[in-house]
């Protein structure tokens, strides 16, 4: 992964000082709230319900044992012993100080960890492919261009007060998409042209919020070396024209449609002539500079599915299952992408104990050469672990609660912080998550289910993902009263569709049967092997529609 | 104007001030981009001897100035709202694109904890709103030694300095 230099250093030990001087003049008086507001956001610190919240970045989803353990310590020290894992691959404390907020960045950029950039409306931090760089199937590893992305748009001088905050996602697979890089402000998929060059296909305004849109291709072919000034150009259209009047229309996605988006390509286009041979054009040496932490590691030469884990999974039906749906192949003979649940049940989706956080970070040094990531999924995965070990590492994360077998099932579910934490939601969605996940906990009807994507948002904001669920719960106010709309159809792959509402809204202890009818629906319909999201498309909108609110007379 | 910084100190003395479209322009007045464009013929002579200059508002891009930003020897760009960052765009394409040379003045909702990032936009005067403490702004420009991204200072990213 990426070591800092000192160049990297020294900046972040100065962020630090600056905040902490920020902090001391709004204390002082100096700052008045609303012009404070937009420094700690900076600085990754909301104010939601009852105390204020500390996003820590996560560049891309990929940290260390040691970072992980930092992470556990500031859980412990400044927090109620736990931590929540967004769907955007950062970290989140529900519970720190205000006042203590300098400290705790202090703490985190001793290893080289930040919360910057994880508000406010600047470009916020890159996301990427979970499996990057050990799945067979990606173009080329997506980590340095995210890297390099991210050292450009760090304090960036000129992007800093954008018309709203602005998220770039990575994806270099050709036929899966696990970034959803359609719902985001730019989408960018790396690939191949003829020639054999890498280069990138690029899309622009996409999202989800209050008006959800799909992305749309600006250029189908970008030249490795014009990442940065290509991007420049896109943003800076944006800074320009993008609306300021009305925070629910300032997202690109608005001036993207306004003006559509063959103008937008348009002024992209021209904006990107005037700068795009000069100073920022990457270079040979700063690819391979950034390329260079992220070579393969020193794997060893193994057997594949050697013979002690054929075995395991021949003796043991629990392992065996969980195999079958948290395990991934690896690029690699011998080795295997094992997905670390944050879906147990009776806990808030995401959501770790200090305790599974330094499990977490000694079995990554014990099995997976140190490394974590964390997915937009909120789960965390150990990227490099040897096939022979991994009966050995179920073990350990069963015991730790960290082995739960549904990966990609009904209750693997995203899920916002809802009205439970966050001071904008309409409803609350942990307790909506935690009845269904106490509903459908029987593992052999789930793994009979297949995938299916439930995502839940307490609000329009859509933290939860809810328009891109093939099932979204989307919580609504109702005179006072928390209610549930539903939505299906919805897939954030490369796929990508947004869901159409079902019908009039639930209320919330209604909320399980409500998805039992979905669900027999899909049972009774499906043809062999259809996922859900194919029986859906297929059979149509009003045939569930029909199972939940009976045929109309 | 109290609060009017550059980069290294309080300008206490200064000769720049604005002028109304209705009023008549005297030496060192600032106008709107409207008045320049439409008296432009009328005030090139004022405007060589580098006694103009032109307020853009945050709304006014750097292309609508274009090439003219070479006649005037002072521009100011407005920031109706500190949260409103149009003219970081407009400062860098008057340094970059039009290759500018004259003073650069930030006007409007200047505060200290924006300097910094005015500073490498290519701003070089600043207009402080009147509550700012001079020295607590003049000292924000030291905020940061590195930085990753070309500027108007150095047109080199750091990739290049590495
Ligand atoms: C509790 C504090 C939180 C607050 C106040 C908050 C607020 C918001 C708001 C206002 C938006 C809409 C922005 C827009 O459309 O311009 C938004 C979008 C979003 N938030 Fe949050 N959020 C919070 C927590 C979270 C958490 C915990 C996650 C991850 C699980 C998250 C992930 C996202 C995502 C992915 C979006 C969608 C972005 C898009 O429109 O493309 N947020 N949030
Ligand atoms: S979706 Fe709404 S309720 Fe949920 S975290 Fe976002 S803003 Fe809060």
């Amino acid at each position: 992964m990426y070591v800092y230099d000192q160049y990297d250093q020294q900046l972040l030990n100065e962020r630090v000082a600056q905040f902490r001087g920020q902090m001391a003049r709004y204390l002082d008086g100096k700052i008045p709230e609303e012009e404070f507001l937009p420094l700690r956001l900076q600085n990754g610190i909301y104010v939601q319900r009852y105390a204020p919240m500390l996003r820590v970045a996560i560049p891309y989803g990929l940290f260390n044992a040691q970072q992980m353990r930092t992470l556990a310590s500031i859980a412990r020290d400044y927090d109620k012993g736990y931590a929540h894992f967004s769907t955007r691959q950062n970290v989140q404390f529900n519970w720190p100080a205000l006042e203590q907020c300098p400290d705790i960045l202090e703490r985190l950029a001793a290893v080289q960890m930040h919360a910057v950039q994880t508000s406010g409306n600047c470009i916020r931090n890159t996301t990427t492919d979970e499996f990057a760089g050990v799945t067979a199937d990606e173009v080329v590893d997506p980590r340095p261009y995210c890297e390099i992305i991210r050292q450009w748009s760090t304090f960036h001088p000129e992007f800093a007060y954008l018309p709203r905050k602005f998220k770039i996602a990575v994806n270099a697979v050709p036929d899966a998409d696990r970034a959803a890089v359609q719902v985001h402000d730019i989408g960018i998929q790396i690939v191949r042209n003829e020639q054999g060059d890498i280069g990138y296909r690029v899309m622009v305004g996409g999202g989800l919020g209050r008006t959800p849109i799909i992305g749309t291709e600006i250029r189908s072919f970008l030249a490795e070396e014009d990442l940065l000034t290509y991007l420049q150009a896109i943003i800076r259209i944006y800074n320009q024209f993008g609306r300021r009047d009305n925070k629910y229309k300032a997202r690109i996605k608005i001036l993207v449609k306004a003006l559509g988006p063959e103008r937008m390509a348009e002024l992209v286009e021209e904006e990107w002539q005037r700068i795009k041979d000069g100073e920022d054009k990457l270079t040979t040496a700063e690819l391979d500079r950034v390329k260079a932490h992220f070579t393969a590691p020193a794997y060893r030469t193994l057997e594949a599915n050697p013979a002690s884990y054929q075995q395991a999974l021949a003796d043991d039906a629990a392992f065996a299952r969980w195999v079958q749906r948290n395990v991934r192949e690896h690029k690699q003979p011998g080795y295997a992408i094992v997905n670390l649940s944050l879906k147990q049940k009776g806990n808030a989706p995401g959501d770790v104990t200090a305790e599974q956080m330094d499990a977490i970070a000694d079995l990554a040094e014990e099995f997976s050469l140190g490394e974590i990531r964390s997915t937009h999924q909120q789960n965390l995965v150990l990227a490099d672990v040897e096939q022979q070990r991994l009966y050995e590492l179920w073990q350990q994360a069963k015991a730790n609660g960290l082995a739960t077998p549904t990966l990609g099932l009904l209750t693997d579910m995203i899920c916002c912080p809802g009205g439970d934490f966050c001071a904008l939601a309409n409803a609350k969605s942990i307790p909506v998550a935690e009845a269904i996940q106490v509903r459908f906990d029987d593992l052999d009807y789930l793994h009979d289910l297949g995938e299916i994507d439930l995502n839940i948002s307490g609000c329009m904001n859509a933290c939860g993902h809810h328009h891109v669920g093939n099932i979204g719960v989307l919580g609504v106010d109702k005179k006072g009263e928390e209610f549930y709309q539903i939505s299906l159809g919805g897939s954030s792959g490369n796929d990508a569709s947004l869901g159409k509402i079902l019908g009039p809204s639930f209320a919330r202890d209604a909320m399980p049967d409500v998805i039992a009818k979905i669900l027999d629906c899909y049972v009774a319909n499906r043809i062999d092997g259809e996922s859900f999201l194919e029986t859906y498309r297929r059979a149509g909108h009003t045939v569930f529609k029909e199972a939940v609110y009976g045929k109309p007379d | 104007m109290a609060n009017l910084i550059n980069t290294e100190q309080h300008i206490e003395q200064d000769p720049w001030h604005w002028v109304d479209d209705e009023q008549a322009i005297d030496e060192f007045a600032i106008i709107s981009l409207e008045r320049w464009q439409a008296q432009q013929t009328e005030l090139k002579g004022q405007a060589l001897e580098h006694k103009l200059g032109v307020h853009l508002r945050s709304d006014q891009t750097a292309d609508q100035l274009g090439e003219d930003a070479h006649l005037l020897a002072l521009i100011s760009i407005d920031f109706p709202k500190f949260t409103d960052g149009r003219g970081y765009t407009t400062a860098r394409l008057l340094r970059q694109t039009y290759g500018y040379q004259g003073e650069l003045q930030a006007s409007g909702d200047v505060l200290i904890d924006q300097l910094f990032y005015m500073k490498r936009c290519g701003f070089n005067r600043f207009a402080l709103r009147e509550d700012q403490d001079i020295q607590d702004a003049l000292d924000a420009f030291a905020t940061f030694s590195v930085t990753y991204q070309s500027d108007v200072s150095d047109p080199r990213p750091l990739f290049r300095r590495r």
